[in-house]
């Protein structure tokens, strides 16, 4: 293992990018299942490895073939690649083990091997997009995770998942090409691919204007790959038609793995050139996380597809992250990565939990599942956990990155403290639309005779794990708080770290 | 003289307005594909014209050869890696194509929406 342990950066995207062939060329359904979901394992412990690692010593580099940064091609994993990369092999792990019953009724036993062999190839591109150090191999890695992704959610029941699919390849295409763009004319001016090399060369530039219009370019492209507010059009129907599995693990990370690119690129690449960087960066991003928060949730509130009612809430919940982000302070930075991970095991759980009553042949539209809670009363319990920590009640994962949140607003000002407004908003309709959900499994008339049917044990074994973890990261927040303060260190390094405690918001 | 001597980014301009608008207005999913695609070879223009320099050659040394102008090569190979990926994603979205028509009998977005809420 140790002979291994430099290696680690490379090998979370070679294992499981490597075991997606050999995972097409296994024939039986369950031997690819079983194959693709020891990958992904793999992978996650290969994360934690690189989590530890990153916080004990810092940042690591590892130079492809040996060749040297800026020439050569870097991989670089600091606290915020490794908090993406622990969400990224974590969603993956989870889906995977929840997928077997899904998958084996919506796709032919001959087509899983495919099926399988495409989900590693999201883990490795997702994984590729956390570790890559230049900006070329970020595009490279979102088009393999996003053709990848593609094919899975067309794995989806029904000819309407096709339509979805296909809305999501071109706007998917669309940002990917923007983003294409955006480094080209920074590659133009700096002639380096490298983030860290770029961000140097950067400031020593005259002319602005090639800049400024890469920066826009960078913006849109990624703000599409992570469905921000105005640009979410293929998120509802994605996360809607796809098979439940792939809901789980798209929902958990993938618009995440764009912000995270997106952030990069704001945080470290870009402001060291443009005057005003970061106040130009929150008059932009606020007023869209704020709109993404109300609007999103309102939606929300009126869907009776509960799949496309949890896709909407995470446009809103995609906002938070964001709103995090303009804050540009260590606390509201430090709280929107708390709520990358924070939401994806929150709403991780919620799409578990909707597997499992798919399992059980109740379809998952508010009418079907009237009376859910008698028949699967161990799932929606877990529903309820993980609906909490998304509304952000005490004592689970999710109130503690909103009272970051919150922290980070006050600590803004007299204008700042007006975020908490939406905030709050935005949750009493997220417990709108989660009531809507628990009422008709708790309260609704269930049509035939209730029987009692759980969905298969390991499903509820792995359903009641996430919901703990929600419970358990509400009550020790310390690690993950540590993890994000340090990934907020990274982007905004010349910050004072961000105290544990949560301290007196402090009037500035 | 100096818009003239742009003449290749007017053209990346004016393909890639065209193949978003085309990728906009149509409801034809075959000519979405189309102006997509259209899109993205107006990106790989931009990156062809950047390393082009007049009279440059390929960068390769020999002993003894006189010092000349080289062309970045990069950007080329940056690129044929992107029209691999374009050619990826075409033919992915052409693949969802047929069998959009396979389960709808049709190809156009509105009618597939009609089709949906019948």
């Amino acid at each position: 293992m140790n002979a291994l342990a430099p290696h680690l950066p490379a090998l979370q995207v070679v294992v499981p990018l490597l075991a997606a062939p050999l995972v097409l060329m296994l024939r039986a359904p369950g031997l690819a299942w079983a194959a693709a979901a020891a990958t992904s394992i793999c992978a996650f412990a290969i994360s934690v490895a690189l989590t530890i690692a990153s916080l004990d010593s810092g940042p690591l580099s590892y130079a492809l073939g040996s060749w040297a940064a800026p020439y050569g091609i870097e991989l670089r994993v600091d606290a915020f690649s490794s908090l993406v990369l622990l969400i990224v092999a974590g969603a993956s792990s989870v889906g995977l083990l929840v997928a077997r019953p899904g998958i084996d009724r919506d796709i032919e036993a001959e087509r899983q091997p495919t099926f399988y062999a495409a989900w590693l190839l999201v883990l490795a591109g997702l994984a590729g997009i956390a570790v890559a150090g230049d900006a070329f191999n970020i595009f490279v890695f979102m088009e393999i995770s996003s053709l990848a992704t593609y094919v899975v959610i067309a794995g989806g029941r029904g000819r309407q998942a096709l339509g979805a699919v296909f809305n999501y390849l071109i706007m998917g295409t669309i940002g990917a090409t923007f983003y294409l763009i955006g480094v080209g004319l920074i590659y133009m001016m700096t002639g380096t691919l490298n983030l860290a090399d770029m961000a140097e060369r950067i400031q020593a530039e005259a002319d602005l204007t090639p800049v400024l219009i890469a920066a826009g370019c960078v913006m849109v492209g990624l703000a599409i790959k992570a469905a921000v507010f105005p640009l979410h059009g293929w998120l509802p129907n994605a996360y809607t038609f796809a098979p439940h599995a792939v809901t789980v693990f798209i929902a958990a990370c993938s618009t995440k793995v764009a912000l995270y690119a997106l952030l990069r690129f704001n945080f470290t690449v870009l402001p060291g050139s443009l005057a005003d960087y970061g106040p130009q960066f929150t008059r932009f991003v606020l007023p869209l996380a704020v709109v993404a928060m109300l609007a999103a949730s309102v939606i929300a509130v009126f869907q009776r597809q509960v799949k496309r009612m949890l896709a909407y809430s995470s446009i809103a919940q995609i906002g938070y992250m964001l709103l995090g982000a303009g804050m540009l302070s260590m606390v509201g930075l430090t709280a929107g990565l708390l709520h990358m991970f924070n939401h994806a095991i929150a709403k991780g759980g919620l799409f578990i939990a909707l597997a499992c009553v798919a399992a059980r042949g109740i379809g998952t539209s508010l009418d079907e599942m009237a009376g859910a809670a008698r028949r699967m009363p161990v799932t929606m319990g877990a529903f309820v956990v993980a609906g909490l920590s998304l509304i952000g009640v005490p004592g689970t994962a999710g109130f503690i990155s909103k009272w970051h949140l919150l922290l980070g607003a006050f600590e803004m000002g007299p204008q700042g403290a007006w975020l908490a407004v939406p905030m709050l908003l935005s949750s009493v309709a997220a417990v709108v639309y989660l009531g809507r959900v628990v009422e008709a499994a708790y309260f609704g008339k269930a049509a035939e005779p209730v029987v009692r049917a759980e969905a298969p044990i390991w499903m509820i074994t792995v359903l009641i794990g996430i919901a703990a973890a929600n419970v358990y990261f509400g009550i020790n927040p310390g690690a993950l708080l540590e993890i994000a303060g340090e990934a907020a260190g990274a982007l905004l390094p010349e910050e004072a770290p961000f105290e544990l405690a949560p301290s007196h918001p402090t009037q500035s | 003289m100096e818009y003239l001597g742009l003449y290749n980014y007017w053209v990346f301009a004016v393909l890639l307005v065209t193949g978003l608008y085309a990728v906009i207005v149509s409801t034809n999913l075959l000519k979405k594909l189309l102006g997509m695609s259209i899109f993205q070879a107006a990106v790989f223009l931009l990156y062809i014209t950047m390393d082009k320099i007049e009279g440059g050659t390929a960068p390769i040394t020999r002993a003894g050869a006189p010092d000349q102008l080289y062309s970045n090569p990069l950007p080329q190979v940056l690129i044929l890696t992107a029209i691999v990926v374009g050619i990826a994603t075409l033919s992915l979205g052409l693949a969802m194509v047929v069998r959009i028509y396979d389960d709808y009998g049709t190809i156009d977005e509105q009618e597939m929406a009609r089709r949906d809420r019948e």
